[in-house]
């Protein structure tokens, strides 16, 4: 266990921690109170509806797949619900309808994916156009609020002492994420899956269900998290959300989670998320606008593959030219740079 | 049947498809909307493609590679906005000059996505979906939220998008669609005759076996990149001309009307099969529909982005079933055939023994 913790320390986890302490360091030498309650909670308030995605991001993408369509199903789900409350609809009745879709379309993009066979990223990609013209579609270029009061203050202020609605329900979900990746069979499905479909297949493992499952769970969370958005905003627009998963993305591999599936811990994208949040806030109080700050996560989310992947190689030629005496026995390294060569789409 | 699937590749199959279906739309709307085949909107609609084709021939390069380029809109902003700059500064700057200014800015962009993709080992929708928020913040950045605007360009450059090759009974084909025309027709080129053009069908088609039978693989999967973006300079320069106020938001969705178009045009997102022609008949496809439900009654422009997606959606699952089930048909057919052959030769051959 010692060991295991060491292991983790030196690589991937050990370099985000170091990284998590320099951004945290910059913010509470230039925020007095930055640690304080308060500021935590307005901290992660600012970004918890990526930060609820994220979960549901980590297992699709150790599963081998790529959800694309995931902001603008949260821009569609909010849309839903201000379309049909400024219909007259009651509102409960409208977050319910616009949680369904979620889970109705995110089991249409499992559907594809996963009994058709088609490519996550052509199927989402046609989700990330469609799902966003839908909204559109729906509350076209207006602004749409005036939600009822309980609505918006669920989404404002704190539900138990200083936690609102949407951090209850991020630690929630973040636990049942880490039960379920780490310690039940559905979660070493996903590993499984990931690492190779066919294998799995092969293995007797119910690939298509799995898969059907996550995504389903993908649009559901995602959709949870577009009401919470227009709860915490208080207004709707059609651009809800835009561009979202770019920082999804990011955070999930900055966590540690391979692009090519099958690798990843829900710790290290849980560090990952608060190292997110905290580098946002840090740009902020640099003084750095939103669109650049975009261009900063757009450059991590290159590196947090690239490094890995450089770094692998150089190890790998270390490691040829000085054979260690004490590795005897096959290379069981000598797939790992052949797999991080590899690009596919 | 049978005869028909001798003759006839399930790909050229496809372009059949899409070709059918783009006539029919084109019917079905000359139909619904009065005057539909005037002039002046003809010409509207094919200056609106020759962006969009311009890029896409790019795009079908890289997507043919098993990659993708998402950055394409971010560049082709990036390269309207600084040509422009520097044309308001030095009006004397030649058009020629203006034009490889413009792809040599989208060139470099091309180069780095390829250097991370190829060299790199990062997948490319990862890397390009990096790049397309890097390079819109290196514009936003750059311009200090300034505008380029017509007024300050030469005037040469505000001549170019009416200048017309030639005219026919009032069809313009304007140079701007010229210059696109010629990209198809080299891309075309390159994909069928070039080896360079050929290896890119056998990398997407298999990666691995591509790198085990010796070809070289990352190379040309970066010159795939950097021919994308160099076309988008082009295609930059083009916007330029077309829109002259040039913002930093311009071009932005550029890129999912590209990816849409040519995975509607039949080049499979796995890569290793598809062509020109199915890609300009995408682009084609897309823009008539786009162009055609604004100006029909009683169809909102909201609904574009959601028609967008569908059509993105049907594309795929079609190509992936129906193909799927005539590339099968097709081979077997083949299979007959040749089993059909080597049984007359062996037949012959045994004539032959006993005269």
């Amino acid at each position: 266990m010692a060991r295991e913790l060491w292991r983790r320390l030196l690589g991937w986890e050990g370099l985000l921690l170091v990284l998590l302490l320099a951004v945290l360091g910059f913010n509470i030498t230039r925020v007095p109170n930055f640690l304080t309650v308060a500021n935590q909670i307005n901290l992660f308030q600012l970004g918890i509806e990526k930060a609820i995605v994220v979960l549901v991001m980590t297992f699709v993408i150790i599963s081998g797949e790529i959800d694309l369509s995931v902001a603008s199903m949260m821009g569609l789900s909010a849309a839903t619900a201000a379309a049909l409350f400024e219909s007259g609809a009651p509102m409960l009745l409208a977050i319910i309808v616009a949680l369904g879709v979620g889970a109705g379309f995110g089991l249409i993009n499992g559907y594809f994916v996963a009994i058709v066979g088609l490519s996550s990223l052509a199927v989402t990609l046609a989700g990330y156009v469609g799902f966003r013209g839908l909204a559109r579609l729906l509350v076209q270029d207006r602004s749409v609020g005036g939600f009822p009061e309980w609505f918006t203050r669920l989404g404002q202020q704190g539900l138990i002492g200083p936690l609102t609605l949407s951090i209850i329900i991020f630690a929630m979900l973040a636990i049942v994420a880490t039960v379920v990746l780490h310690f039940s069979g559905f979660g070493r499905l996903t590993y499984v899956i990931g690492n190779s479909a066919q294998v799995a297949r092969y293995s007797g493992v119910s690939v298509a269900r799995t898969k059907l499952i996550i995504f389903t769970a993908s649009g559901f969370i995602s959709a949870l998290a577009g009401v919470l958005m227009a709860a915490r905003l208080g207004a709707v627009r059609a651009s809800t959300a835009e561009g979202f998963e770019l920082d999804i993305i990011t955070v999930v591999l900055l966590g540690g989670v391979s692009i090519f599936g099958g690798v990843g811990s829900m710790a290290g994208v849980l560090l990952s998320t608060y190292l997110v949040l905290n580098l946002r806030n840090g740009l902020v109080i640099a003084g750095v606008t939103g669109n650049t700050q975009t261009g900063i996560i757009g450059l991590l989310l290159i590196l947090s593959v690239l490094v890995p992947n450089l770094a692998g190689r150089v190890r790998e030629r270390l490691r040829r030219r000085q054979p260690d005496p004490s590795l005897r026995g096959p290379p069981q390294e000598a797939a790992d740079p052949a797999r991080s060569q590899t690009a596919p789409g | 049947m049978t005869v028909l699937l001798r003759r006839i590749r399930p790909e050229q199959f496809r372009e059949f498809i899409l070709l059918a279906v783009t006539i029919g739309l084109l019917l079905f709307f000359a139909a619904q909307i009065p005057n539909y085949f005037d002039p002046r909107s003809v010409n509207r609609l094919t200056t609106g493609l020759a962006i969009t084709l311009v890029v896409a021939v790019g795009q079908v390069l890289v997507v043919l590679t098993r990659n993708i380029d998402l950055s394409v809109s971010s560049i082709v902003g990036l390269a309207a906005y600084m040509t422009g700059t520097l044309l308001t500064r030095d009006t004397t700057l030649s058009p020629f000059a203006a034009v490889l200014i413009a792809m040599a800015i989208g060139l470099t962009l091309g180069v780095v996505n390829g250097l991370i993709v190829a060299y790199g080992g990062v997948p490319a929708i990862i890397a390009t979906l990096g790049t397309l928020a890097l390079y819109r913040v290196i514009l936003v950045e750059f311009s200090g939220a300034k505008t380029v605007t017509t007024a300050d360009l030469p005037d040469w450059l505000n001549d170019v998008p009416s200048a017309t090759i030639v005219t026919i009974a009032e069809y313009d084909l304007r140079l701007m669609v010229g210059v696109a025309l010629v990209v198809v027709v080299l891309g075309l080129l390159i994909l069928r005759y070039l080896p360079f053009g050929r290896r890119l069908y056998a990398i997407g088609s298999n990666p691995e076996a591509a790198r085990n039978a010796g070809l070289p693989v990352k190379r040309d999967v970066f010159t795939a990149f950097v021919i994308s973006g160099a076309l988008s300079g082009l295609a930059g320069f083009m916007f330029l001309v077309r829109f002259g106020n040039i913002t930093v938001t311009a071009a932005q969705g550029l890129e999912l009307q590209v990816v849409a178009a040519v995975v509607v045009g039949g080049v499979a997102i796995f890569g290793g099969s598809g062509s020109m022609i199915g890609a300009l008949l995408g682009v084609l496809l897309i823009e008539i529909l786009q162009q055609s439900l604004l100006r029909w009654a009683g169809i909102s422009e909201f609904v574009k982005d959601a028609i967008l997606g569908l059509l993105i959606l049907v594309a795929v699952t079609a190509d992936t079933i129906i193909l799927g089930r005539l590339r099968e048909m097709w081979a077997r057919v083949r299979r007959r055939d040749r089993a059909a052959r080597q049984a007359l030769t062996a037949d012959e051959g045994g004539l032959a023994h006993g005269a």
